[in-house]
C-alpha cells in the first residue's frame, strides 16, 4: 500500500510534480501514463527516496520514504541502465543483488529458472559483462532482478521500451502472475497504451506532474486514454 | 571541411557539463602544466651547467646517455596519461566527410598536445647551450634536434597505435625499471648500447633520416589502423572480450562485508580507470626513491622520510579511497534503493586499502638496502596511513561527487572537483599531521621517538574506526540527493 500526500517537486520555480492525494493498494497493478515531461520518472525516483520531494511525503506500507529506510526491504524497483553494474556478468549481478536481500544462489537460482523463457537464452552463460549487452537484453536483466527476494512493491519504468515482441508478451505475463498475490504491487509507466491497459487493473494519466485521469481499467478504457492523447 | 570540426571542437570544450564546474580545475591544470614547463626549462639549463661544472662532462654526451631513458620514461607517461585522439566520431560517419580527413584531423590535434610541446621547453635551450656556450656545429646539433623531436613523435603514434595494448605499459615499465636498476647498482650500462646510437645521430648529417622515415613509417600505419576502424563493430566498438563468471567464494569469511568486496574486487579488476589507481600504487612505491638515496637534495631532511613513507605505504589508499565512492557513481541510484549497511559497504573499501598498505609495505622491504631506519619509517607510515589516513580518505572522498566513467583511464590524474576546498582541507592531515608528529619526536628527543610518536598516532586512529564510519555514515545521508544528482552528470 503507497500513499502520496501532497507532493510536489519543484527546480527553480518550475514546478514538476503535484499529486495531492493518491493511494495506491496492494495488490494491485498500477500504470502510469503520459506524455514526456509528464512527471513519471520523477514520481518513481520520489518513490524510491532518490529525489527529495519539495513538499509532501510519500508513505510505503506505512514508511516514510524519506525518514526511515526501511522501505528498502520490500521494495525493488529497475528505472534505467544507471539500477545495473556495467562490470558484472549477467549471473554476477544476480547474485550480488540476491545477497543483498538475503537470497542464497540456489534461491536465486531457483528464480531464475522460472525466466528461462524470458531471457530466450540471451542472458545466462554470455561470458559478456552488462555494459556490454544490447540496450533490451540489460533491460531484461534489469527487471528480473528486480524480482529477487519477493519484493512486495516492484517498480518498473518504461518495461516495455526496447523489448522484442516475444518478449514484451511474456513480460506482461509475468506482471499479470505477480499480482495475483495480494500483497504485491506493481508500479508501471510506459508509453504503450495497449500494453498498459492489458496488464494494469487501474490506469493514471499525468500531466504536467499532475494526475488528470484516474481509470479502474475496463472495456472503454483504451478509447478513454486514446481519446485523452488525441486531443 | 577543417572548419566544421574546429567548430564542434569548439563547442565540445565550452559547452561541455564539466566546464562551469571545474574553473577551478582549470587553473590548477594550467599552473601544473605551467610548473612542468619551468621545471623542463630550469632541467634544461640546469642540466647543461651542472654536467659541464659539476661531473665535468660534456653535456652532448651525458644527454646522449640517458636519451634512451627519456623517450622510453616519455613513452609511459603518454601511456598513463594521453588523451586518444577521439571526436566524437559516430555522429560525423554518415555525413559527407571523407573519412581520411576524419582521421587526419584527429592525427593533427594530437600533434599540439602537451606531451609533445613540453619536451621542448627541455631540447631547445639545451640545444641553443650546445652551440652558444658549448660550440657544437650548428647544424649538427639542429639535426640531432630534428631527430629527437622525431623519436618524441614516434612516441605520439606509437602510443596511439599500441593504446588498446595493457600488458604493454607493464613491459615498458619493468624494462626501464630493470635496467635503471642494473645500471644504479653497477651491473649493466645499457647506456653503453644506446649512447652511440645518439651521438651517431650528432655526428652523421644523414643519420636524421633514421627516425624521421621511422616516423613516416608509423604515422601512415596509425592512419590505416585508424582509417580501418572506422566502423561501428571496429574501433569504434567498446571491446568487448569473452569473459568468465568469477565466483571468489572465499572471501565469504569477510562475513557481510564480502558482498561488497567481492563486487569491488571486480570493479578493479575489470575497469581500466580503477586498474590504473593500482599501477599508480606501483608508481608510488618508487616514490621514495628520490627521498632515500638522497637523490633530491631539498628532501633531505628527515621529516621528508615520513612523508616518502607515507606515499610508498600509502599509494592505493590515496588514489583509490579518495574516490570512495565515486567508483560506485555509474549505479548509485541502484545502491541507494537496495538494502544497504553504509557500514558494511564502507568497510569494504577500507579492507581493500588495509590490504593494499600491507602488500605495499610488505613489496617495500625493498628500502631494507638503505639500512633499518628507513624501514622503521615505512612500518610506522604504514600503521599511520591504517589507522589515520584510511579514515581521512573515506571522510574527504564523502564529500567528493566526481563521477567516474570506469571505462576511460582518461584523468585518473587530476579528476575535476577532487580539488574542493573541503578535501583540500582534509587532505592536510594526510601529509602534515604526521609529519609534525615526527618533527616533534625527532628535535625534542630522537628520531625513534618520532617512530613511536607517528605509530601512537596510528594506533589511536584505529581505535576511532567505528566512530569515523558512523560519522561517514551520516555525510551520505546527509549529501544522498546532492551526491545522486551530482552522479548524474555524465562526463
Amino acid at each position: 500500500m503507497i500513499t502520496i500526500h501532497n507532493l510536489t517537486k519543484t527546480y527553480s520555480g518550475n514546478t514538476v510534480l503535484k499529486i495531492d492525494d493518491l493511494e495506491i493498494p496492494s495488490g494491485s497493478s498500477f500504470g502510469l501514463v503520459g506524455n514526456n515531461g509528464a512527471g513519471k520518472t520523477t514520481l518513481f525516483s520520489c518513490l524510491l527516496d532518490l529525489i527529495k520531494a519539495s513538499t509532501g511525503h510519500i508513505e510505503n506500507n506505512g514508511v516514510q520514504v524519506d525518514q526511515s529506510e526501511e522501505w528498502k526491504t520490500y521494495t525493488s524497483a529497475f528505472i534505467d541502465e544507471t539500477f545495473l553494474i556495467g562490470y558484472l556478468t549477467a549471473e554476477e549481478y544476480f547474485y550480488f543483488i540476491g545477497e543483498l536481500r538475503g537470497q542464497n544462489k540456489a534461491d536465486v537460482d531457483a528464480l531464475l529458472g522460472q525466466f528461462q523463457d524470458f531471457f530466450h537464452g540471451e542472458i545466462l552463460g554470455q561470458k559478456k559483462y552488462l555494459r556490454d549487452l544490447s540496450k533490451g537484453n540489460q533491460k531484461k536483466v534489469g527487471i528480473v532482478a528486480a524480482l529477487i527476494g519477493k519484493p512486495k512493491v516492484v517498480i518498473l519504468d518504461e518495461p516495455f521500451a526496447n523489448l522484442d515482441p516475444t518478449t514484451q508478451i511474456r513480460l506482461k505475463k509475468i506482471i499479470k502472475e505477480m499480482v495475483e498475490d495480494p500483497n504485491v504491487t506493481v508500479l508501471v509507466s510506459s508509453h504503450d497504451l495497449v500494453h498498459v491497459t492489458e496488464v494494469c487493473k487501474r490506469i493514471v494519466v499525468l500531466e504536467k506532474g499532475e494526475v488528470v485521469k484516474d481509470l479502474m481499467t475496463s472495456e472503454a478504457t483504451m478509447q478513454e486514454l486514446e481519446a485523452h492523447f488525441n486531443k | 571541411m577543417v572548419k566544421h570540426f574546429f567548430r564542434l571542437q569548439w563547442k565540445s570544450f565550452w559547452r561541455s557539463a564539466s566546464l562551469s564546474s571545474s574553473l577551478w580545475m582549470k587553473i590548477l591544470m594550467g599552473l601544473a602544466a605551467l610548473y612542468f614547463i619551468v621545471v623542463m626549462l630550469g632541467g634544461g639549463f640546469g642540466a647543461y651547467f651542472y654536467i659541464k661544472k659539476e661531473l665535468a662532462q660534456d653535456p652532448l654526451t651525458v644527454a646522449n646517455q640517458f636519451l634512451v631513458y627519456w623517450i622510453f620514461a616519455d613513452l609511459l607517461f603518454r601511456y598513463a596519461l594521453q588523451k586518444m585522439p577521439v571526436i566524437d566520431i559516430k555522429p560525423l560517419l554518415i555525413l559527407p566527410f571523407k573519412k581520411g580527413k576524419i582521421v587526419s584531423f584527429a592525427f593533427f590535434k594530437t600533434v599540439f598536445s602537451f606531451f609533445n610541446i613540453i619536451h621542448a621547453f627541455f631540447f631547445i635551450p639545451l640545444s641553443v647551450l650546445l652551440i652558444a656556450d658549448g660550440g657544437k656545429p650548428v647544424t649538427n646539433t639542429l639535426l640531432w634536434l630534428l631527430s629527437i623531436v622525431a623519436l618524441l613523435y614516434t612516441n605520439n603514434f606509437l602510443n596511439i597505435l599500441l593504446n588498446k595494448k595493457d600488458n604493454l605499459v607493464i613491459i615498458i615499465g619493468s624494462i626501464l625499471a630493470v635496467t635503471g636498476g642494473l645500471q644504479y647498482f653497477g651491473y649493466f650500462d645499457i647506456t653503453l648500447y644506446t649512447a652511440p646510437v645518439f651521438d651517431f645521430l650528432f655526428t652523421t648529417s644523414w643519420a636524421v633520416l633514421i627516425p624521421v622515415v621511422i616516423l613516416l613509417i608509423l604515422i601512415k600505419l596509425a592512419y590505416t589502423s585508424f582509417y580501418n576502424d572506422l566502423y561501428l563493430d571496429a574501433g569504434l566498438s567498446s571491446k568487448s572480450k569473452s569473459i568468465k563468471t568469477e565466483n571468489l567464494d572465499w572471501l565469504n569469511r569477510f562475513g557481510k562485508t564480502a558482498v561488497f568486496l567481492k563486487n569491488d574486487i571486480k570493479l578493479i579488476k575489470r575497469n581500466k580507470r580503477a586498474r590504473t589507481t593500482v599501477l599508480v600504487s606501483c608508481m608510488f612505491l618508487f616514490y621514495g626513491l628520490l627521498f632515500f638515496t638522497g637523490a633530491v637534495e631539498v628532501y633531505d631532511g628527515p621529516v621528508w622520510r615520513i612523508f616518502a613513507a607515507i606515499f610508498v605505504t600509502g599509494g592505493f589508499l590515496l588514489s583509490f579511497g579518495q574516490f570512495v565512492p565515486s567508483w560506485d557513481s555509474a549505479y548509485y541510484p541502484l545502491m541507494m534503493s537496495q538494502n544497504i549497511r553504509y557500514k558494511e559497504y564502507l568497510s569494504s573499501k577500507w579492507w581493500l586499502m588495509v590490504i593494499a598498505t600491507v602488500v605495499s609495505t610488505i613489496l617495500a622491504s625493498g628500502y631494507l638496502y638503505f639500512g633499518w631506519d628507513v624501514y622503521v619509517a615505512i612500518l610506522v607510515a604504514a600503521v599511520y596511513n591504517i589507522g589515520v589516513n584510511s579514515h581521512v580518505v573515506l571522510w574527504a572522498g564523502a564529500y567528493v561527487k566526481t563521477p567516474i566513467d570506469l571505462t576511460s583511464n582518461k584523468k585518473a590524474f587530476g579528476d575535476k572537483q577532487a580539488f574542493n576546498v573541503k578535501t583540500l582541507l582534509l587532505s592536510l592531515p594526510k601529509m602534515a599531521l604526521p609529519m609534525i608528529l615526527y618533527a616533534i619526536g625527532h628535535y625534542a628527543y630522537s628520531p625513534y621517538a618520532g617512530y613511536a610518536l607517528v605509530g601512537i598516532a596510528g594506533v589511536i586512529g584505529f581505535a576511532f574506526k567505528d566512530r569515523v564510519f558512523d560519522l561517514i555514515e551520516k555525510i551520505y545521508k546527509t549529501e544522498k540527493y546532492k551526491t545522486l544528482a551530482a552522479y548524474k552528470q555524465k562526463k
